[in-house]
């Protein structure tokens, strides 16, 4: 670890799932309103991991009437609540970058058993 | 006006309190001490020179020793001056200077030396817009395009900007917010760039 890594390491999370590409997560992400904070819900694919230490972000896909949706997320960020492993897809890549031109049946990514 | 001299030892990013990534430039920042005081009566003007960084006795002149004995420290590698810096906060030959003089959230300035960049056209050094890449052009695409008039005045003017060696110049940068200071490790958390590579130095002033 070098001098800049050991300034920001009692920031990092240590309660993050496992969790990689293929994968079918679910954010909860805090958002302020006002003086009111509630929870937002992101569900959708991981296409991508990227970074590490503090500078780790991950990438989640979802279809939202009709359209793609994709929101890059600081993996160690404060605004998220909680991230929730739903199923394990099965996939040969690091990168899903080949779902962005699939839809429908083509978009679907087999569970790992 | 009070200053520190430290050393920049890279970037990171921190999440403030409501939760954004802000970019930061970690600096560690002296302690410094101060060589010399400098006063309108003996030398024109008002300035405290501090010293950063310990040298070896051996690595040091005679007179450069004698200079740092006066103020009763050891051989500093980095001398810079600070102007206005004693009245504010009164010290004296050989006092230490250290981050705690800077507040979290304020803004200061930060002085470097920019990276080198060599040998760079006018595109890259004076932001030239360059010739039209089709249309028939050949070797326009990265020219500077007239550099002056015909038979008079038959030369080139002065100051006409051109290529030539670019970066590694002094450049000072204003309103840079300190995140946050960490007093045990003379550390110091700038949001966003400062000039010059890690582990370059730099004149930070308020």
């Amino acid at each position: 670890m070098n001098k800049v890594d050991e300034l920001v390491a009692d920031t990092l999370k240590t309660d993050i799932p496992d969790f990689g590409p293929g994968d079918t997560v679910i954010v909860h992400t805090k958002v302020k309103e006002g003086d009111k904070e509630r929870i937002q819900i992101f569900e959708g694919i991981v296409i991508k991991r990227k970074g590490g230490g503090i500078n780790a972000t991950f990438t989640v896909r979802k279809i939202s009437n009709g359209v793609g949706v994709e929101r890059i997320f600081p993996l160690h960020s404060p605004n998220i609540a909680k991230i929730e492993n739903k199923r394990l897809g099965k996939v040969r890549r690091a990168k899903l970058y080949y779902l962005r031109e699939l839809k429908g049946k083509a978009a679907r990514i087999a569970e790992k058993r | 006006m009070v200053g520190i001299i430290g050393r920049k030892i890279g970037m990171t990013r921190v999440f403030d309190d409501a939760g954004k990534s802000v970019p930061v430039t970690v600096v560690v920042a002296g302690p410094c001490s101060v060589t010399q005081i400098k006063t309108e009566k003996t030398d024109g003007y008002d300035a405290v020179q501090i010293g950063f960084l310990d040298k070896k006795e051996k690595n040091t002149s005679k007179a450069e020793l004698k200079h740092f004995a006066k103020a009763g420290v050891k051989p500093k590698k980095v001398v810079k001056e600070v102007k206005g810096f004693a009245e504010t906060n009164k010290l004296k030959l050989g006092d230490s200077v250290t981050v705690e003089i800077f507040e979290e959230g304020e803004g200061v300035m930060v002085t470097g030396f920019s990276k080198g960049k060599g040998f760079q056209g006018v595109v890259k050094r004076h932001g030239f817009k360059g010739g039209p890449k089709t249309h028939g052009q050949s070797d326009r695409l990265r020219a500077p395009g007239s550099i002056g008039q015909s038979a008079y005045p038959a030369r080139v003017f002065k100051g006409v900007r051109m290529g030539g060696r670019m970066g590694n110049r002094k450049v000072t940068l204003k309103k840079k917010k300190i995140i946050k200071i960490d007093v045990e490790k003379n550390i110091l958390m700038i949001k966003g760039p400062v000039p010059g590579p890690n582990s370059g130095l730099l004149l930070i002033r308020k």
